[in-house]
């Protein structure tokens, strides 16, 4: 099976300070690395590999140095790289960043599923595997913490929720975005950093994957900033058990407590 | 300091240290405690191609030489030297193939240890034959195309976890030393069991035990070289390892003194942090430089090795035993600077102590070493005259 990875290169949030002026990020002088959950998606990819065989592209959007990023997805076994790297793509939110590596994805050609970590540390969102998905008018399925089947041209997954778990069937192909729960992630392989070491990467530009001008960079993205701030903690959380009667009564019972009915 | 690694080299190094630190330092004071293999770690560094860094390319490995290995080995005995023994037992079982085994023994058993798939083991010791090597009472005896081998080695490295053995058995009592070869044995060749697995002051990651032979029916294609090398076999093995055990020590002993100036730098005495006190800087000068010295020695033979010296068995011997007297002379230290927190298992540095220990008894004694030293002194000498 053929297997698309989406990495993002990101700041070590180990490393990284907050100008608390700005409530911005301090990157200069932080160290880049693979987003911290775009490596269990490598590893995913590289697992279904050894098991059904077929390749693994890993795919990134970003400035020339991302390839370093590539890099060390090679280095962990990924078998071909894409950069998409041009000054257009210069300011993109989620939504033009989405909209680039669809574009990019379908110029890969052929493809069965796609695996994205769960959200980019740096930004937090999580927007990205969905929006592509979207556009690539793919099925998506968030918080994969274990794949149970790939048969045929249908997956069964685990979706970690809050409390539990969900069991999802889809068709393929499909976008997935995965938790830390469904691997541990391999260590490069000596042939693998030395073969990451010569590799070199021609970027493809915004005309190599035919964006339009206008969906691309800061043009196409909607997105404003208009604060930044710390959310809310969330309140309180009680799980009931017992019948369904039983539990009915006892949220009845507690939203009257709290005069909400 | 500055050991001009080539960019290959230092890949290796940052490998192998982020498998230390990744993969080994959060196993093993549970390795240690329960006497645990270390399934999952052998196979990390399968994974990473470390099992093939010293193999030939044409057989599957990376075709790199001595230092290169043992810089990898440095990392991971910095973490671990259970772990570290385990994984450079492998080398020793492996060099009798790769110095005398025939081209077909290569093809067979070298692509599966340098992917890490298959682990091997050295059978030379036995209970009447450790320094003394000419003690050897195992025999092999030719009987149409199978050689029988019968007797038991003692304490050998991966005994068990290993599935192929490289052992020196006696096909001749009548010419002593020259009446010894060497042989490949499988695991599951009926005949061939194990013993218990024996309970170890350190290195307990690593697993030791008997291999038992009984009327043990191996090809004669498994005899390594021509009957009556044996010894030769044995000995150039031992010429290649003996700088790895070095490399060991450089590793425990920095791994020592890496764990003890950080806990020196926050442990405070009389108002100020313990680092503060002369007695203890010396005490840390003394075992960095020390460790420098050995790693500065245990590299310039590697390199000798490696470009190619014919002979290096005083080199080799040097190197192990200046290394190995520092790693116990360091680790011990490393617990006195800690005191009573060194002294207890929450702390790494007693298991390194402990670990230690071994380094100055495998693969020949410090004593023997000294001895390989001085004899090859003498020779040299007389034939100056």
């Amino acid at each position: 099976m053929n297997i698309i990875v989406l990495v993002k290169q990101v700041p070590d949030a180990s490393e990284v300070k907050i100008n608390r002026e700005t409530n911005t990020l301090i990157r200069d002088g932080v160290p880049s690395i693979i987003n911290p959950y775009d490596r269990y998606a490598i590893e995913e990819a590289l697992r279904l590999r050894e098991k059904h065989g077929g390749k693994v592209t890993a795919v990134t959007m970003g400035p020339p140095q991302a390839v370093e990023a590539l890099k060390e997805a090679v280095s962990l076994g990924v078998d071909d790289v894409v950069l998409l790297s041009d000054r257009a793509f210069a300011g993109a939110d989620t939504w033009a960043t989405s909209y680039a590596l669809s574009q990019g994805i379908r110029k890969v050609g052929e493809y069965d599923l796609v695996i994205a970590g769960k959200q980019a540390i740096d930004g937090d969102t999580a927007q990205v595997g969905p929006e592509t998905a979207d556009m690539l008018g793919i099925p998506f399925v968030a918080y994969i913490r274990k794949i149970e089947q790939v048969e045929g041209r249908k997956m069964i997954a685990e979706r970690l929720m809050d409390e539990g778990y969900d069991v999802v069937e889809t068709s393929l192909p499909a976008l997935i975005t995965v938790v830390k729960e469904i691997n541990e992630p391999r260590v490069p392989s000596l042939k693998g950093k030395m073969k990451a070491k010569n590799l070199k990467v021609t970027a493809w530009t915004a005309k190599d994957i035919g964006a339009d001008e206008e969906k691309i960079g800061l043009k196409g993205s909607p997105t404003q900033v208009v604060r930044i701030f710390p959310p809310a903690p969330r309140g309180q959380r009680e799980i009931l058990s017992g019948s369904i009667a039983d539990q009915v009564a006892t949220v009845a019972k507690k939203l009257k407590e709290q005069s909400l009915i | 300091m500055d050991y001009l690694l080539t960019e290959e080299q230092i890949m290796i190094r940052d490998l192998a240290r982020q498998i230390a630190v990744e993969k080994v330092v959060p196993m093993r004071a549970e390795l240690d405690e329960q006497n645990k293999f270390p399934t999952e770690i052998m196979k990390a560094m399968a994974q990473a191609d470390l099992f093939g860094i010293y193999i030939p390319e044409e057989y599957g490995g990376l075709g790199k030489k001595s230092l290169d290995f043992y810089i990898a080995i440095e990392e991971i005995s910095k973490a671990c030297l259970g772990v570290s023994t385990t994984y450079a037992a492998n080398a020793l079982g492996s060099y009798p193939i790769l110095l005398h085994g025939s081209d077909a023994q290569k093809k067979k058993y070298l692509p599966d240890i340098a992917a890490g798939r298959k682990y091997v083991a050295f059978g030379l010791t036995e209970a009447n034959a450790g320094s003394d090597a000419s003690g050897i009472q195992t025999t092999a005896k030719l009987e149409g195309n199978e050689y029988v081998i019968n007797g038991t080695k003692q304490w050998i490295t991966n005994g068990g976890e290993a599935e192929i053995y490289t052992i020196i058995a006696i096909t001749d009592k009548s010419k002593g030393p020259r009446g010894a070869s060497a042989f490949i044995v499988e695991k599951g060749t009926p005949g061939f069991t194990f013993g218990k697995k024996e309970n170890k002051m350190g290195i307990r990651a690593s697993s030791t035990t008997e291999l038992i032979f009984n009327n043990c029916r191996i090809p004669k294609e498994n005899l390594i070289a021509k009957e009556g090398l044996g010894f030769i076999v044995a000995m150039k093995t031992l010429d290649c390892s003996r700088a790895g055990v070095g490399a060991q020590g450089v590793g425990v002993a920095q791994g020592a003194i890496d764990e003890c100036i950080k806990f020196a730098k926050g442990r405070v005495q009389f108002g100020q942090p313990v680092t503060s006190f002369q007695a203890v800087q010396h005490m840390l000068a003394d075992m960095q430089t020390q460790t420098e010295a050995a790693r500065a020695l245990v590299y310039a033979v590697a390199r000798m090795m490696d470009n190619g010296a014919k002979d290096f068995s005083r080199a080799s011997a040097m190197a192990k035993y200046f290394a190995t007297d520092v790693a116990m002379k360091v680790t011990t230290d490393a617990v006195q600077v800690m005191g009573g927190s060194g002294y207890m298992k929450e702390y790494p540095v007693e298991k390194m102590m402990r670990d230690a220990k071994i380094l100055q008894i495998y693969e020949g004694t410090n004593q023997v070493q000294r001895t390989v030293v001085a004899l090859d002194m003498i020779r040299e000498a007389t034939r100056a005259k």
